[in-house]
């Protein structure tokens, strides 16, 4: 009876269909232009960040604005480690890095509620931004770091295993007890802790899983970009942008945010290409349309096209 | 045996005493009302007790051990569930999920979702929402919320359940459904403390009734002996 748990898996279709599309990706390096490459390397890292963002926010209604803060975590951590440690070894170290300080940072906050946990998400951003700057300015005398060169396909490689971890990991939570937990949160969280639920535990610990991939992701998008410095690292775009694609696409569904993350970054990439000047205009534009008409994203839309009642308006 | 006892329970609001050197129990298997004209402290001597909040001073002990500074979660684990005023549900999610969180992760040790799932199914049969237990809990009655949140309450396998007002809200006829759904728990062997407004029902269902007024306890005693008391006459119909 309920959707999460004991509903029967429409395995066969939809379970084979993922399957191809994942294949088809796995070996898309060996044919595709380089550029391709690139641009898939860069929509798969903003569906690491939406999708993480939505298996915390999500469910819980917590608006964290701190995906840059643990993005940016991640790629010091690979600034500064890379040249010591194995690739894969700096990626988990970036997650890691992320994940201890959401955990911190969850114990510290999680109590704020609404505006005050997003301002404060935000804030963090900010203020480790700017730590890392007086850091480097008055106690190290140099600014930003070079990051060691890794080749495209690699990258692409790591980012795509990233991609897959997390799509199981979010796909698992939704399905289990602890995924209905977060839910509960959401939906009236004094009732939660009222019916045994360590509301603290489970937050902070969604939080800080969210965290460690937005670490790793941000480790191996580092090594793309070879130089970095603390405003390129902590730029509150990363915070700004996986929270619209999630709007955009819709939270209802795990695809939701998959499918705006992946429209708005290839978007993006398109309307850079072929309007330079007027692009984030354009963008803003799509941005407003979506979320005057799509108050349920693009999931909204599918289901409602689903259902066919396209003449009807919700009044939601 | 007591199940439940609180000694000089006191709660401050500012400088308002919420409530003020309450002492109470709830004897085993017993069904014990709490009145009070509006603003008395009722519902706060329950957050008290539930541990939304921590009592300024004052102990509270549930099967003879204390659980004052413990967190909401911990103390109904330990067999303590209760109802809200206001109902509390998760809207947006089905009937049946509302009810199995209850047996997730109310009890001390973990249980398997196939026994979750039971208990559930069966709750919801005790209470009479089977055939909604696919509905968004949003979209029942309010008497069916409420029958909802005791559901919910009860999948957490309490020993003592605290009912906030179960009967506010409801006609007639569903105060009566209300009324034999209390007297259902408590043949399960559910200690019960309740705060109720509707009279008939505290009356009939009660073995002791304990009043409050501004935070203090003015009366505690059979249901025949606080109809008759004239310190409660006073206090709810003015002198």
């Amino acid at each position: 009876m309920s959707p999460n748990i004991f509903t029967p898996k429409r395995f066969p279709v939809t379970g084979s269909l993922i399957l191809i599309v994942l294949i088809l990706l796995a070996v898309s390096p060996l044919y595709a232009p380089p550029y391709s490459v690139i641009l898939l390397t860069a929509i798969f890292m903003y569906i690491v960040l939406t999708v993480s963002w939505a298996i915390f926010s999500g469910p819980t209604g917590y608006i964290s604005l701190a995906p840059a803060a643990f993005f940016g975590v991640g790629i010091y951590t690979s600034a500064i480690l890379g040249k010591a440690l194995p690739l894969l070894v700096v990626v988990g170290m970036g997650g890691l890095a992320s994940f201890c300080l959401a955990l911190l940072i969850g114990a510290l906050t999680l109590r704020l509620k609404g505006i005050y946990f997003a301002i404060f998400t935000f804030g963090l951003v900010e203020l480790i931004k700017n730590l890392l700057l007086w850091y480097e300015i008055n106690i190290t005398g140099t600014r930003g770091r070079f990051v060691i060169v890794v080749d495209n396909k690699t990258i692409y490689y790591v980012m795509f295993i990233i991609l897959v971890i997390l799509l199981l990991t979010a796909y698992f939570i939704r399905r289990s007890k602890f995924g209905l937990a977060l839910q509960s949160i959401g939906e009236n969280e004094d009732a939660a802790a009222h019916i045994g639920i360590n509301v603290t535990l489970v937050k902070v610990s969604a939080f800080a899983i969210s965290a460690l991939f937005m670490g790793a992701t941000g480790a191996i998008i580092a090594t793309r970009w070879t130089y970095i410095d603390p405003i390129i690292a902590f730029n509150p775009l990363f915070s700004f942008t996986p929270v619209l694609m999630a709007i955009v696409g819709g939270m209802g569904q795990l695809y939701g945010p998959i499918l705006g993350a992946a429209m708005l970054a290839y978007l993006e990439e398109v309307l850079i290409t072929k309007f330079p000047y007027h692009y984030m205009l354009l963008f803003g534009a799509v941005l407003v349309v979506a979320v005057l008409y799509l108050p349920n994203g693009l999931v909204g839309l599918i289901q409602k096209w689903r259902k066919g009642d396209w003449g009807q308006h919700a009044n939601t | 045996m007591r199940i439940l006892e609180g000694e000089g329970v006191t709660q401050y609001f500012g400088g308002l005493a919420a409530v003020s050197h309450v002492d109470f129990n709830v004897n085993q298997g017993e069904v014990v009302g709490l009145i009070g004209p509006n603003g008395a402290g009722k519902t706060t001597l329950f957050n008290l007790i539930s541990g939304a909040f921590v009592p300024k001073s004052g102990t509270i002990k549930f099967k003879a051990e204390p659980i004052t500074g413990l967190k909401p979660h911990q103390i109904c684990r330990k067999g303590l569930a209760r109802t809200f005023q206001s109902v509390k549900i998760f809207a947006n999610m089905p009937v049946f999920d509302n009810v199995i969180l209850g047996s997730f992760f109310g009890m001390s040790n973990s249980i398997a979702s196939a026994d979750a799932a039971r208990v559930a199914t069966e709750l919801l049969e005790f209470v009479g929402l089977s055939a909604v237990a696919a509905t968004p809990a949003k979209d029942l009655t309010l008497a069916n919320q409420k029958r909802l949140e005791v559901a919910r309450a009860l999948a957490t396998r309490p020993e003592l359940l605290l009912l906030d007002e179960l009967m506010a809200g409801l006609n007639p006829t569903e105060v009566a459904q209300a009324m034999e759904l209390v007297a259902r728990i408590r043949d399960m062997g559910i200690s019960i403390f309740m705060i109720e407004h509707v009279m008939k029902a505290i009356m009939s269902v009660c073995n002791r009734i304990i009043v409050l007024h501004h935070g203090e306890k003015i009366a505690e005693g059979t249901p025949q002996e606080i109809a008759t008391s004239r310190t409660v006459v006073e206090v709810y119909l003015g002198e």
